[in-house]
């Protein structure tokens, strides 16, 4: 079976709310929609306190090229245009909407049937999908747009779908692959025709044969629609090594996908780009996991961008006892939460409870140079070393060993047996390189 | 609801900790330490226990009344370290020496350096190597196989298959008794075949790889195959050589060691083919008649060399066109 070549690691894969139908959330009496997804500049406030809004109207503009859209997800009234807290521990403005109702954009198709065919050029459907604020959905949360868009001298030869959804405990992606394989399709067909290529690969951990069948029944009604089964191993789903995986290419160091052909896209983003180039549909709702070893109905739910963490778990079974952690995302690269008073992002794709008997850290020891950490780092690091280096603050040995290409999956702290805080370190090791890096930069000008 | 902890990712762990790690080698060690105690019976049985005790007592006495750091002594290393060197012992030392033995590798092998983690050389071999420069005729006389032996001090002794060899080829166990282990030399190191258990064991619980014993092991079968194909009169055949002496013991869990030896998959192999290459010529040419160990401590010398200079493969080496 096919999977990356270095490295890796199996955590327990935890999946108990595999096979949970989606449900949808009800809408909370007040939602705030952050204007910055993670990457990127933070839109520009297109409403003001006091206005009307209907489900879908544009309310954020994108500011810059690596920005994005952002529509209403509800209808009622603008309350305020405010700081809050996000998943990530900063402040970024968002916008405070009281719902009232739930009146929907008449431009929005809301019918149930599925619409296969697309009319549009390359370009079109590029700007639709900028228009529509698609961002990655797989937690990078990268505006869409600006992944499709081929730098002038590439050529995109092949688009990869991830499907992998490697982190345990995630099931989000794999629901939809159940419920909306024909959509995912027609998504992928749009995706190949917006870059232009005639392959596209769909590549599915082995944990997941049921929406490995299902994606490939929808694939047979297409052309050049090819779904690869994966073997089970973190991280499987990181772009590189994804593409490795399938194609055997391996992005240069400080490369990009492209610079080898490919263009990644995860599952639950060319459902996106299903729903806004067929259905007119901006992206407003996701689905997201609500899970953890004592949520006693672990399951998949349908969410609005901006609701309000706390109603999303008040609304499916409420806090677990003895949680200790809550972790938006996956356990290997999800945030922390402070409180559940962060609203949904369009990345979050997971509100994860860990019991307080699992949130704590080991106690730290010597690195006994085992080499475990070596051995399983997916980008052939040394993060032993790395983390030293990070303590002292000696950068350009850190430049040298090639921090900048650490994709901080979690794999090395995962197997330390000296419970070193080794992506901790590297992490800070990377800011101050990147910091270098880029005066570096500033002083060639 | 208990406060919540806000914590970097990953929020998992392996569970993986140095005392499993350790345990582990420890299981590793079981088949081989059972032969001892069947073939060198009670004196195997004093040596291992003296050597055991001493080691956790001195690293217990180091660091709670000369380095006052952390306390470590629950990670077990010490045991290893402890069975370790009596496996690298005839089985009739004295207590002394052996005692002495275990203050030389925990005191000066291991926690002069500040302790697991921070030595550079493998303690039960700096244990060893300076008992047996420092009693060369109480290091190197091996008491015969006798299953269950009552005697501890004045069993029977016999010359090693290697010193053996470095005489003439004559007297050398049949290839069965070396490989179960029906053979003088050091407690732990005749059984061939209960090192290969262990081996397999360490690989199945992904304790080691196999790198760098592999690696020793062909190094050792190539060259002594090649001088064994030029002159079979004067030359053993390669698989005496790997089946004699400390090879075994050495090239899977002394070479091993995780603190002395490199981290990268291609600094294994240097490393590996260091110790083989020196072994080798050690055993053919030098005056000791088995070398293994020297070659781990001088390879142990190279390591954070190797570790500086050697490097993984990376992804995305190959550069940008
Ligand atoms: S977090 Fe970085 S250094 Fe650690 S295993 Fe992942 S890529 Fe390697
Ligand atoms: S896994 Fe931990 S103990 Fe082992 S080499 Fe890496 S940092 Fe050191």
């Amino acid at each position: 079976m096919k999977t990356f070549k270095m490295g890796g690691i199996h955590p327990e894969e935890c999946k108990f709310s595999a096979g949970k139908k989606t449900e949808v959330i009800s809408l909370p009496k007040q939602v705030v929609i952050p204007l910055r997804h993670y990457s990127g500049k933070p839109s520009i406030p297109e409403v003001a306190k006091g206005d009307m809004v209907k489900v879908g109207q544009l309310i954020g503009r994108a500011d810059g090229f690596v920005s994005a859209n952002v529509h209403s997800s509800v209808s009622g009234k603008v309350v305020k245009i405010d700081n809050a807290l996000d998943a990530f521990g900063y402040k970024n403005p968002a916008v405070f909407i009281d719902v009232i109702g739930d009146d929907w954009l008449e431009t929005i198709d809301l019918t149930p049937k599925v619409k296969r065919t697309c009319d549009l050029e390359s370009s079109e459907i590029i700007k639709k999908i900028a228009e529509s604020g698609i961002v990655g959905l797989g937690g990078a949360t990268f505006p869409t747009h600006v992944k499709l868009s081929v730098p002038a001298g590439k050529k995109a030869e092949v688009l990869i779908i991830n499907g992998a959804e490697c982190e345990p405990y995630l099931t989000c992606d794999h629901q939809l692959m159940l419920e909306k394989g024909e959509e995912i399709i027609i998504g992928i067909t749009i995706l190949m025709k917006a870059i232009q290529v005639k392959r596209a690969l769909v590549g599915i951990e082995a944990n997941k044969p049921d929406a490995i069948l299902n994606i490939e029944k929808w694939a047979k009604t297409v052309e050049g629609v090819e779904v690869i089964p994966l073997k089970v191993k973190y991280p499987q789903g990181s772009e590189k090594q994804l593409i490795q995986a399938l194609t055997g290419r391996e992005v240069p160091s400080g490369g990009l996908p492209i610079d080898v052909g490919a263009i990644v896209q995860n599952v639950a983003t060319t459902f996106a780009v299903y729903e806004a180039v067929q259905k007119n549909k901006p992206l407003i709702e996701r689905v997201i996991t609500v899970t953890g070893k004592s949520v006693p109905e672990p399951g998949n739910y349908w969410v609005r961008v901006g609701t309000p963490l706390s109603h999303v778990v008040e609304k499916t079974g409420g806090i677990p006892e003895d949680t200790g952690k809550i972790v938006a995302g996956g356990p290997m690269m999800g945030r922390a939460l402070p409180n559940l008073e962060i609203s949904v992002a369009k990345g979050t794709a997971a509100v994860l409870f860990i019991p307080s008997s699992e949130s704590g850290r080991g106690k730290v020891q010597n690195c006994i140079r085992c080499a475990k950490c070596v051995f399983h780092c997916p980008m052939g690091l040394e993060p032993y070393l790395l983390m030293n280096r990070s303590e002292k603050n000696l950068l350009d040995e850190l430049e040298q060993n090639r921090v900048m290409d650490c994709i901080e999956c979690g794999s090395c702290s995962y197997v330390c047996p000296s419970n070193r805080p080794l992506v901790d370190y590297i992490r800070y090791g990377k800011l101050k390189v990147g910091e270098l890096i880029r005066s570096r930069k500033v002083q060639q000008l | 609801m208990n406060k919540l902890v806000v914590s970097p990712s990953p929020h998992v762990h392996s569970g993986n900790s140095i005392q499993k790690e350790m345990k582990s080698v420890l299981i590793a060690l079981i088949p081989a330490y059972l032969v001892a105690l069947y073939y060198f019976g009670v004196g195997a049985l004093i040596v291992s226990v003296t050597s055991v005790l001493s080691c956790v007592l001195f690293e217990y006495l180091i660091q709670n009344f000369i380095l006052k750091g952390e306390k470590t002594i629950t990670d077990c290393s010490a045991i290893v370290t402890g069975l370790l060197l009596a496996f690298n012992l005839p089985s009739n030392l004295p207590i002394w020496i052996v005692i002495i033995g275990a203050l030389v590798a925990i005191g000066v092998g291991k926690m002069s350096f500040g302790g697991l983690g921070n030595n550079p050389f493998n303690p039960a071999l700096v244990g060893r190597v300076f008992l047996l420069i420092s009693f060369p005729v109480q290091m190197t006389s091996w008491p015969r196989p006798i299953p269950f032996n009552p005697a501890y001090m004045d069993a029977e002794t016999s010359a090693t298959a290697l010193t053996a060899l470095k005489e003439h080829l004559e007297n050398i166990p049949s290839a069965l008794d070396m490989f179960i282990g029906n053979m003088g030399g050091s407690m732990g190191e005749v059984s061939t075949l209960a090192l290969l258990l262990g081996f397999a064991y360490l690989l199945y619980r992904r304790t080691i790889s196999w790198h760098i014993p592999i690696t020793i092991l062909s190094t050792v079968f190539v060259m002594t195959g090649i001088f064994y194909l030029v002159d079979p009169q004067t030359y053993a055949s390669p698989l005496v050589h790997l089946m004699t002496g400390g090879l075994m013991l050495g090239a899977i869990f002394m070479a091993t060691d995780f603190v002395t030896s490199p981290m990268t998959k291609r600094g294994m192999f240097v490393y590996g083919i260091g110790i083989g290459v020196i072994t080798v010529v050690i055993r053919l040419f030098g005056s000791y008649p088995e070398g293994v160990s020297f070659a781990i401590l001088i390879m142990n010398a190279f390591t954070p060399l190797i570790n500086t200079y050697i490097k993984p493969k990376r992804f995305g080496e190959v550069r940008k066109k």
